[in-house]
């Protein structure tokens, strides 16, 4: 019957699965495997923590946004529900005066509508988050060549997500003995790349990660905290990958919230249909 | 949609619907009092569950398509627009995407089923047909939806496979380069080939339901085949369509609904890769490569053969054979339940389509059983392309050798006379009368 069929595929794929698991695949490019950051948005109830978003909010504002963008990102988004300033005070985000006094202080470049010259402006919660830099070429030409990516969805595209956008910020080790890091480089055991080329030790003990160009970051108080948080390079990057999880996706309480609410309705109407579809039967022999 | 009708239009807007255009007649015959066997076991609700994925995509579809903005340069930040700004956008956007997947699930099932219980022999050749086709369209059109979000494996997986049609280039040269320009709309995957992807992407999903039309058609003719295999031979056999199928078919949905709405809800991005969340960028190949899930098996096969352009055969001759499966399996046996041999073949090759999409998500060189050790402490031994080509093996062998030969030299065991024998001999009572069995409304 199929269902022996599907019990002895099952069993096979299993079988062969563990023959594969003890062979042992390898990829070429050796890397460390994030760290667990055990974030308080993960799970299928996870919320996020707000002080720790407003931090993570602070160490972006005050460290990354020199050099990356997050260009998805509009100030009045801070004020929105689930946001890092929102307050039920004020349902309106655009109205929101965390969001109002933040983006006040910061100017954006605009075009003056009555002589038409780019002038700078206060941002209001309308704008886009402002850009480091106005276009790729000057973004890499101040970074060594390198090009800081745009972090709005950052913690979806990478793998790892949250967990491994914490474990790079907090995990700049000195370089092993045996390792050359060519100069306006830095090495990084989360970061993937193949070190092989630059190591003189012996050839299976190459060290697992990269070389990134991205210097280190987030020296312990580096960034002071409102809320009095000891500003350790554990917690900045804690709090960063946090806010940079929300920014990646900030509907995902609403949606993990939205999705309780129809495993619940969608639970209770299989029991149901079960119910009718076993009476309906019940007098039919099949 | 066929056979003697039942239906006896009730009042007066009926008779007069009925004279003109006897559209309920059709719906009645086909959904109410359509005969079916009585013993169907779940896996003939993934019809059902089909029909249900197709509706949720069209309806989520042109929802997002009322957002998207196919322009390469546009695309991706539409995509994301969509997830922050629009009403529900997020939710729209992760069934759709989902959807996908699920869609694909159960066409897999649904086609398992079918080789198993032998639904494409006669005279279900063209009902088989239609579904064959209906699966090349899908596969058409998850390939372009995929394309869509403009991010770097929506960028790549139309470059490798829009590449393959240049593997005509071996045949006659230059052909296949004309052919993959064309495709394009240029010189490479740019914004023509966005837009060209959109616009079918659009169009193939409403193809399909048509296509579904006519393989429904191409079910009530014959009806449908049952687990044992046996043809209905009597009133006996079957039961009316509606309540005992309708209720049936609607758990079995909303139980994969459970399923599905775990993966919108709580694991959105668990089927989709990481890199597609980076903006298409034409300069910068990723690492990996790796298409949708529901593609793996034949992406192996592709990899499996080292010259291009038989790889392309061997990937699309996997799916052309599923076209001839009727004309290939000569038992006279439908149901595989009374084929003891045939279930061993079968299930090895449900391990062998298994592994094989384990193999192309594999890189083609890494290590499946390794041997040795290299200099760098590697492992080396079978890699994964040499490995796979094992299954590429027998998947063509269960096709071409296992179903033509063993249906003329199996033993099989024997084949109850009727749908209600074998039911009867569990010990339960059939009525006597099964299609007009009135369902139970008491108690
Ligand atoms: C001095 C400029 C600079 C600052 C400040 C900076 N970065 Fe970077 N960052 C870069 C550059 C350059 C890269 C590209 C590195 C590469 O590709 O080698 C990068 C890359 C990254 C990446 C991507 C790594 C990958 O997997 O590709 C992340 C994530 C990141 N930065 C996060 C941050 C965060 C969070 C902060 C604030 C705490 C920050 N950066 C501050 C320059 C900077
Ligand atoms: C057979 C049915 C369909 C399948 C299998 C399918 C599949 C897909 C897939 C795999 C994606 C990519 C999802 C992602 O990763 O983001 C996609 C995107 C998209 N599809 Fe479909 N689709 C179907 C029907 C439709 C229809 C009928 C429409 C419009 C009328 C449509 C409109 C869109 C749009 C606008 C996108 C881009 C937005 C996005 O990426 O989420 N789809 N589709």
């Amino acid at each position: 019957m199929l269902r022996n069929a599907l019990k002895s595929a099952l069993l096979g794929a299993g079988v062969a699965g563990l023959l594969l698991a003890a062979g042992g695949a390898s990829a070429k490019t050796k890397v460390e495997e994030p760290r667990n950051g055990h974030f308080s948005f993960e799970g299928p109830f996870g919320k996020f923590d707000q002080a720790a978003l407003q931090r993570g909010y602070k160490v972006y504002a005050e460290v990354c946004s020199s050099c990356h963008a997050m260009n998805l990102l509009f100030y009045r988004n801070l004020g929105q529900p689930g946001g890092p300033f929102f307050d039920p005070k004020h349902p309106n985000p655009n109205d929101s005066p965390y969001a109002k006094a933040i983006s006040a202080d910061i100017k954006v470049p605009d075009i003056d509508p009555d002589t038409g010259d780019t002038i700078q402006r206060p941002a209001t919660p309308a704008d886009h988050f402002r850009a480091p830099f106005p276009n790729e070429a000057a973004a890499r030409a101040t970074n060594g060549g390198a090009y800081p990516p745009d972090l709005s969805v950052i913690a979806k595209a990478r793998e790892g997500g949250a967990n491994y956008i914490f474990s790079l910020l907090s995990g700049y080790a000195p370089p092993p003995k045996g390792l050359t890091v060519p100069a306006g480089k830095y090495y990084n055991p989360y970061f993937p790349g193949d070190l092989g080329s630059f190591w003189t030790g012996p050839k299976d003990q190459v060290p697992k990660g990269g070389f990134i160009s991205m210097p280190f970051q987030l020296t312990p108080g580096r960034v002071t905290f409102d809320d009095g948080t000891k500003s350790t390079t554990e917690q900045q990057a804690h709090d960063v990958a946090t806010f940079l999880a929300w920014a990646s996706e900030p509907k995902q309480e609403e949606r993990k919230q939205t999705g309780l609410a129809v495993m619940i309705y969608l639970f209770i109407f299989t029991g149901l249909a079960y119910g009718s579809y076993r009476r309906i039967w019940r007098n039919v022999a099949h | 949609m066929s056979g003697h009708s039942n239906y006896e239009p009730k009042t007066g807007i009926e008779r007069w619907l009925d004279a003109r255009l006897p559209i309920i007649r059709m719906a009645y015959d086909s959904a109410i009092d359509y005969p079916t066997p009585k013993n169907l076991n779940y896996w003939w609700t993934f019809g059902g569950i089909l029909a249900v994925c197709l509706v949720v995509q069209i309806v989520t579809g042109v929802v997002l398509a009322m957002h998207y903005v196919p322009n390469s340069d546009l695309a991706f930040n539409s995509v994301e627009s969509i997830m922050r700004d629009v009403n529900y956008g997020w939710m729209l956007r992760y069934i759709h995407a989902n959807g996908a997947s699920m869609f694909f699930l159960a066409v897999y099932v649904h086609m398992a089923r079918g080789l198993y219980y032998g639904s494409y022999k006669a005279p279900r050749e063209v009902l088989w047909l239609l579904g064959c086709v209906i699966y090349l369209l899908m596969m058409a059109t998850a390939f372009m939806g995929y394309v869509l979000p403009w991010g770097q494996m929506s960028y790549y997986g139309a470059v490798v496979i829009t590449n393959l049609f240049s593997a005509l280039d071996n045949v006659i040269p230059g052909v296949g380069t004309a052919v993959t320009t064309w495709l394009w709309g240029g010189f490479a995957v740019d914004n023509a080939t966005l837009n060209r992807f959109f616009s079918l992407h659009y169009l193939l999903p409403f193809m399909i339901a048509g296509v579904v039309g006519l393989h429904i058609w191409a079910l009530h003719v014959p009806g449908n085949n049952n687990p044992t295999g046996v043809s209905v031979k009597s009133k006996a056999d079957t039961v009316p369509f509606h309540p005992y199928y309708t209720v049936k078919d609607g758990f079995a949905i909303l139980a994969f609904m459970i399923l599905f709405a775990w993966f919108v809800f709580f694991e959105p991005n668990a089927l989709a890769h990481a890199e597609n969340y980076v903006p298409a960028n034409p300069l910068q190949t990723p690492a990996h490569i790796v298409p949708e899930w529901y593609f793996l098996p034949f992406y192996a096969m592709l990899r499996s053969v080292p010259n291009k352009l038989f790889g392309v055969i061997a990937m699309f001759g996997a799916i052309a054979l599923l076209f001839v499966v009727p004309w290939l399996d000569t038992s006279k046996v439908r149901s595989m339940r009374y084929r003891p041999a045939a279930r061993i073949f079968f299930a090895i090759f449900v391990v062998s389509v298994l592994v094989l999409g384990w193999c192309g998500g594999k890189e083609p060189d890494d290590v499946v059983i390794a041997i040795g050790r290299d200099a760098a402490g590697d492992p080396t031994g079978l890699s994964v392309t040499v490995f796979s080509r094992f299954f590429v093996l027998y998947y063509y062998g269960y096709f071409l050798l296992v179903l033509p030969i063993l249906g003329l030299r199996e033993k099989v065991l024997p084949v109850p006379d009727t749908i209600s024998t074998p039911v009867l001999s569990h010990g339960g009572s059939a009525l006597p009368t099964g299609a007009t069995a009135e369902a139970s409304k008491k108690g």
